[in-house]
């Protein structure tokens, strides 16, 4: 079958100088081996496919998305300023008509990091997905954008962040909680008073190969992306479900990475984890540059690969697909839901305990939302870690009503500040970052 | 005393030099139907009984790798290609004379598929049957392991075929690119062997053992015997030759651009602290990527006998070139013709260049005086425009480290050098950049200046692996056991060993080995949680430069 070509902006940025630590799986070395396949294919000698250097984020860009505690200075490096940065321009040179779709191949990765960052986690110090996702809608108006996170482990940081926000879809398909970090991402995640549906997670059983992931996309993720309309579609593109992963338990091949990709057709992917860095990621990131730029990725191969020692059991196939129809059955009686959740509530409320695994931080939080059905509702945060660091904010959404915008304006003015480190408002609609 | 030539395009030139003095130089007409012709017509004017004895080497610059490639003046070539997975071969630009064989290795040079012995000799009957002579091997990740290139050879080898093998022209990673290089390789090696034995004929009538070199598309030169293994790489000498003409007649030592302006092209090169800039995975020829070590050049449509005509009310200018300049009795109205009507230069009959640019006043509705001064900013503003396009390229280069990103080689320009007939437009080009711009001197034969003067260059790459216990010495074909404590000063000694080693085969005097280490990165290996080796890259290069008395001369200039 002759495939469209398309233009495909590829942000390749390995830092080869730079890890967490020197043995960590997000080391120096981790993108060197895609770096000598990319090479040795020749794919950067290709018309349609257009090498760019990464942009810098800005602290500005990070405060759009995130309460960084005590502010993003103190928790970011060059690096996640770049990673970040090159998710940025992958999303400039798309929305500037530049490319028709745009690959960050960066580290270090981001889905882990939640709204409120008083630490590292999952390797991840800011979301580089939504520091992207926030600039795309400051700087080109876009307001309907679907996240689909294809790591295997749950994109619990990027759900966090847009949680209670009904404009951002974000759907994480992962290997079950109960079997991996973070251990959430179940089917009834979905979504804050405001946002239901906007949040879809599909747990996948351990040892799903290439038929289960495009069995969920096939019924899940295409069916709902349809329904919700997104104005671009994001892929968060881990690349861990890979069958020789060395910390998960999935069975994903570069073919199926590669037709999935062609499949989703993301106007961006933004590289998240993925450490099978010699016998996976060479062919994955190879296979899903050809699937974007419409290019033949049929010879693309492992060269262990053996479709008949990954196929998944028939088990494994049912457990799928009663997942699936779970799925579907909660997201088609959504708009049901929010009178039986919030009842006469004003407020509703979460209270988190979030463990920083990367920097060893407890976390107890709570969120308070106001149900409102004009917009996303004001969001109270309420932190503290065990660092000593105490913090509070406020979070305005994107379209905040009116009545949202005032109540989150006296919260603000009347919180108690000396029970406080700092004291955060973030105005999202307006983009206006206030810190006391 | 030494005996440099340069075949151009249109003219052949050639500098006799002693002491890096400038003592004698000829130029001629080059027959491109004979290019030897032209060669020994310009020696000839050199050369005499008296002098013959004193000349230690000669050196040559030759288009005729670049024309046989341009003109399809070349052998048929087998391609037998040991491609294992991964792109598919529909998306490459192969010939019919393509063989697909099993066997490949992977990034880590690890083989996965040997090679099938019954099959390359299937492939060899075939081949004989076609009754090609040349064939190329070329292996995916063949720099990384070339024992299957090797070992395909053995079996494909006889005493009437000529083969070249991928591994041996570059050691950088471009599977697609080594198959254009391997196939230009062993395209024009029966027109180059028959070039190369007419110089050493020509050697032997001035009755002199007399060392031949020939300049390679990088700027350095190599011992013509021993390009015979890989003609192609002198493809792209003229372009070559003109950048080495600005190091040889100016006392560079800054950033700063380039300009050759032809009749028909302007040519822009750029360098950095006054060395020119190499194309980062190699050069073009003929619209195919290779993997050719050469000097960065960029070619744009505009030059001295651009046609000049006007659309939509605009001045155009280019890139058609439809004869000379008016004054010199050509068809149209050029830029060379509106600097002979500002009196920015002088030649030929000024009164036909008037008339040629009065044509454009007339459908501009403006004087003549102000079309020819419009004409000549134009093209000033033209080059100019490339200049700062190529330089935002190649500042905007992607890097791989944050330590690049954040505080990388920015190139700065400082001056501006001009070469060629127009050069006399240098003021606009710089007024329009910003920067001052110098004209050298002798600037009608800076080429075989250049040529005359280049120092031998070659580059090592190699991959130390001590997981593996191997390094490997791309280039040439060279494995070798390590020990598991094996570091990267270790690897950058290896390196400089082989590469010294190199460039005296190639001809180099040992003072002119100027070594630079341009890549060197070790990468800790984690397996499991556990370091199971490390991953050291190193590249050296002898950088493209004069030899070293000429940089002396420089120096004290």
């Amino acid at each position: 079958m002759p495939k469209k070509e398309k233009k495909t902006g590829l942000i390749f940025f390995p830092a080869f100088d730079w890890a967490i630590s020197a043995n960590h799986p997000e080391r120096e070395e981790r993108l060197l081996y895609t770096q000598d396949q990319v090479f040795e294919e020749g794919l950067l000698d290709f018309p349609n496919i257009l090498e760019y250097k990464p942009g810098i984020a800005t602290y500005a860009d990070i405060n759009r998305c995130h309460i960084c505690v005590p502010n993003p200075q103190n928790l970011t490096t060059n690096s996640h300023l770049i990673s970040a940065g090159g998710a940025i321009t992958a999303a400039q040179k798309v929305l500037t008509g530049e490319v028709d779709n745009a690959f960050a191949l960066v580290r270090p990765p981001g889905h882990h990091s939640m709204l409120v960052a008083h630490g590292a986690r999952g390797f991840c110090n800011i979301n580089i997905e939504a520091v992207m996702v926030e600039y795309i809608r400051h700087k080109f108006g876009i307001k309907r954008i679907a996240v689909v996170d294809t790591d295997c482990h749950h994109g619990d940081g990027t759900q966090d962040i847009y949680w209670n926000d009904p404009d951002v879809l974000c759907i994480s398909m992962h290997q079950d909680g109960r079997t991996l970090y973070p251990g959430t991402g179940f089917i009834d995640d979905f979504g804050g008073p405001n946002a239901l549906g906007a949040t879809i997670n599909i747990p996948l059983p351990p040892r799903t190969s290439d038929e289960g992931f495009l069995f969920a996309l096939d019924n899940v993720i295409l069916p709902i992306l349809d329904d919700f309309k997104p104005e671009i579609i994001i892929n968060s593109a881990g690349q861990d479900n890979h069958y020789s992963d060395p910390i998960t338990n999935m069975n994903f091949s570069a073919q199926g990475y590669a037709l999935l990709n062609e499949k989703l057709a993301p106007d961006i992917a933004v590289l998240e984890g993925g450490y099978s860095i010699e016998k996976a990621l060479p062919y994955v990131n190879v296979g899903i540059i050809l699937a974007m730029a419409g290019l033949d990725y049929s010879q693309v191969r492992e060269p262990d690969y053996d479709a008949q020692r990954i196929r998944q059991s028939p088990e494994v196939t049912r457990l799928i697909e009663n997942e699936v129809k779970d799925v579907m059955t909660l997201w088609k009686k959504k708009k049901n839901l929010k009178q039986q959740i919030t009842g006469s509530a004003a407020y509703i409320r979460r209270e988190k305990n979030i463990y920083y695994d990367t920097d060893d931080i407890t976390e107890k939080q709570i969120e308070t939302v106001r149900v409102c059905n004009d917009c996303g509702g004001v969001v109270i945060i309420d932190s503290a870690a065990d660092t000593g660091k105490k913090i509070y904010a406020v979070i305005l959404p994107n379209s905040c009503c009116p009545e949202c915008r005032k109540n989150g304006e006296i919260f603000f003015d009347r919180v108690n500040s000396s029970q406080y480190n700092h004291i955060y408002f973030q105005d999202r609609q307006r983009d206006v970052f206030i810190v006391k | 005393m030494i005996l440099g030539i340069d075949v151009g395009g249109t003219h052949t030139d050639a500098v006799l030099v002693q002491n890096f003095q400038l003592i004698k130089k000829a130029k001629v007409l080059t027959n491109q139907a004979n290019i030897m012709a032209s060669l020994l017509e310009a020696a000839d004017r050199l050369i005499s009984g008296n002098n013959v004895n004193n000349i230690d080497r000669i050196v040559l610059s030759t288009t005729i790798s670049t024309n046989a490639i341009v003109q399809n003046k070349t052998n048929r070539v087998a391609m037998v290609l040991l491609s294992g997975p991964g792109l598919s071969p529909a998306t490459l630009n192969l010939g019919k004379d393509t063989y697909f064989a099993k066997g490949y290795v992977n990034h880590r040079g690890i083989p996965i598929k040997k090679v099938n012995n019954r099959e390359i000799e299937d492939i060899s009957n075939e081949i004989s049957e076609n009754q090609i002579r040349q064939i190329g091997i070329v292996g995916k990740f063949s720099s990384r392991n070339p024992q299957q290139e090797l070992d395909t050879a053995e079996l494909l080898q006889n005493s009437s075929r000529n083969i070249s093998l991928g591994h041996t022209l570059s050691g950088q990673l471009n599977f697609p690119r080594r198959i254009a290089t391997t196939y230009l390789n062993a395209a024009i090696h029966d027109i180059y062997r028959g070039f190369v034995q007419d110089v050493q004929n020509f050697v032997v009538k001035i009755g002199s053992n007399i060392p031949v070199y020939i300049l390679k598309a990088d700027g350095g030169t190599i011992l013509i015997d021993k390009s015979l293994d890989c003609p192609v790489q002198t493809i792209h000498s003229g372009p070559a030759a003109s950048i080495m003409g600005i190091l040889a007649t100016t006392c560079i030592k800054e950033d700063a651009v380039a300009l050759d302006i032809g009749g028909t092209t302007t040519d822009i090169s750029i360098f950095a602290d006054g060395v020119p800039l190499l194309e980062p995975f190699g050069v073009s020829i003929d619209g195919r990527k290779t993997l050719i070590r050469g000097l960065y050049t960029k070619s744009i449509g505009v030059g001295g006998d651009s046609v000049v005509g006007v659309e939509n009310g605009n001045i155009f200018i280019g890139p058609q070139r439809e004869g000379p300049a008016a004054a010199l009795g050509g068809p149209f109205p050029t830029p060379t013709d509106a600097m002979i009507v500002q009196d920015i230069i002088s030649f030929g009959d000024k009164q036909k260049a008037e008339g040629a640019i009065a044509l454009v006043a007339k459908k501009l509705h403006r004087s003549i005086q102000d079309t020819a001064r419009a004409i000549v900013e134009k093209t000033a503003a033209m080059i100019s425009d490339n200049v700062r396009q190529i330089l935002a390229e190649i500042n905007n280069k992607p890097v791989y480290t944050i330590h690049e990103l954040l505080e990388g080689k920015v190139i700065r320009p400082k001056m501006l050098y001009v070469v060629g007939g127009p050069a006399a437009i240098a003021p606009f080009v710089a007024e329009n950049l910003g920067y001052p711009y110098c004209i050298p001197d002798h600037s009608e034969v800076s080429n075989a200046l250049g040529v005359a003067l280049a120092r031998t260059t070659a580059e090592i790459t190699i991959l130390a692996d001590t997981e593996k216990r191997e390094l490997i010495i791309s280039e040439e074909g060279h494995v070798q056991n390590i020990p598991h404590n094996f570091s990267l000063e270790d690897a950058i000694e290896v390196g400089q060993k082989a590469l010294r080693e190199k460039a005296v085969r190639m001809g180099a005097k040992p003072d002119d080995i100027i070594m630079e280490i341009t890549e060197s990165q070790e990468f800790n290996m984690i397996r499991d949680f556990y370091t199971t080796g490390k991953n050291i890259r190193v590249k050296v290069q002898i950088k493209p430069g004069l030899i070293s008395a000429g940089q002396a001369r420089s120096n004290h200039a």
